[in-house]
């Protein structure tokens, strides 16, 4: 299952949440304002290493470069809108928000 | 693949819509059939065509009539939520319609993907 | 062992906001009830500031706002017979079981984890 999260961390505990539920392996896929969870070197930089460890964590690359965010924390891919369709076509989606 | 799409929110207050339009858009480049989108919540007010933007921002009504006639999307506003905020057959962009929650169980059934933007 | 029908769909309606202050939680209630005439293999979840819309002795009258708490209750009427809450969402709020207006299972988020994980749709409102 495919878990998407689209608010900034810094204002919304969605990412909070959604990490409960995460099963390892799913995979996690930050768009919109969720794309700031994952910019290297903020306080939320360690629970991303943490779902690291047992999950695939993307970030939508159109978003990350509307926000002018270049370096990401170690270990996040980064997809376009078709690999964001990519990821659908092998999952169930699963849109927090 | 068949993918359904329900959107949630409005126009231009959120980025939802915009990311369910690239979304549609790239699904129906890798050769998906996009089958529908569902407008829910505010989001029915994505089609109004009383919508009149400044000419240098995008019109997101006018693309949601454009995906529907290019690609035979169809573009669906919930009743309901359409009558609470006024949204009628009279103002609606080419394309889209007007229809019951019973149109998305619809969908959700017989597509492969529900996938839901919203905020 | 019961035949799994291919026709019918797990579709998981996912409650996070809290009832009056925006329209989701309500929207998302018609959406379920017009979903549960299909058939379906339905389930919701109350997760967050989601477990408020069940909160027993909510009274709309002074903000002129149709009150649905009681709707609740409805479901189990329309086959809608799987309600379940996060159960860290009802702790950090002080409420307990007792404190809703419908009986529901109280599931661990990893229980819930594995239901998420089966579902063919998840709507969240």
């Amino acid at each position: 299952m495919l878990h998407t999260i689209n608010k900034s961390p810094f204002e919304n505990n969605t990412f909070e949440t959604c990490t409960r539920f995460l099963l390892p392996g799913d995979p996690v896929l930050f768009i919109e304002d969720g794309v700031y969870a994952v910019q290297s070197g903020n306080k939320f930089t360690h629970e991303i290493e943490r779902v690291l460890k047992t999950n695939p964590v993307f970030a939508l690359r159109p978003d990350l470069d509307a926000r002018g965010i270049g370096t990401l924390a170690e270990g996040v891919e980064t997809v376009d809108y078709e690999g964001f369709v990519g990821l659908v076509e092998e999952h169930q989606v699963n849109s927090w928000f | 693949m068949k993918i359904g799409i329900l959107l949630k929110e409005g126009p231009y207050n959120h980025q939802a819509s915009d990311t369910a339009f690239k979304f549609a858009e790239a699904a129906i480049k890798k050769g998906h059939i996009v089958d529908a989108v569902f407008l829910y919540n505010d989001g029915v007010t994505n089609v109004t065509k009383l919508m009149d933007p400044p000419q240098d921002d995008r019109n997101i009504a006018g693309r949601w009539s454009e995906l529907s006639k290019k690609h035979g999307v169809e573009i669906l506003a919930c009743i309901a939520a359409s009558k609470r905020r006024g949204i009628s057959d009279d103002i609606l962009v080419e394309g889209s319609a007007i229809t019951g929650l019973g149109t998305l169980t619809d969908i959700a059934i017989r597509n492969d993907r529900l996938v839901t933007f919203g905020d | 062992m019961q035949m799994e029908n291919e026709n019918v769909k797990k579709i998981m309606h996912v409650l996070r906001h809290a009832p009056h202050g925006t329209i989701y939680t309500y929207e998302g209630l018609e959406m379920i009830l017009i979903m549960a005439a299909y058939e379906q293999d339905l389930s919701v979840v109350f997760i967050g500031d989601g477990v408020y819309a069940l909160k027993k002795g909510q009274d709309t009258s002074g903000i002129g706002i149709k009150g649905f708490s009681k709707t609740f209750m409805a479901l189990d009427g329309y086959d809608v017979e799987k309600l379940y809450v996060d159960r860290v969402s009802l702790e950090e709020r002080g409420l307990t079981e007792d404190d809703l207006v419908v009986d529901v299972e109280v599931l661990d988020a990893q229980e819930t984890g594995r239901l998420m994980k089966e579902q063919d749709v998840i709507i969240h409102h």
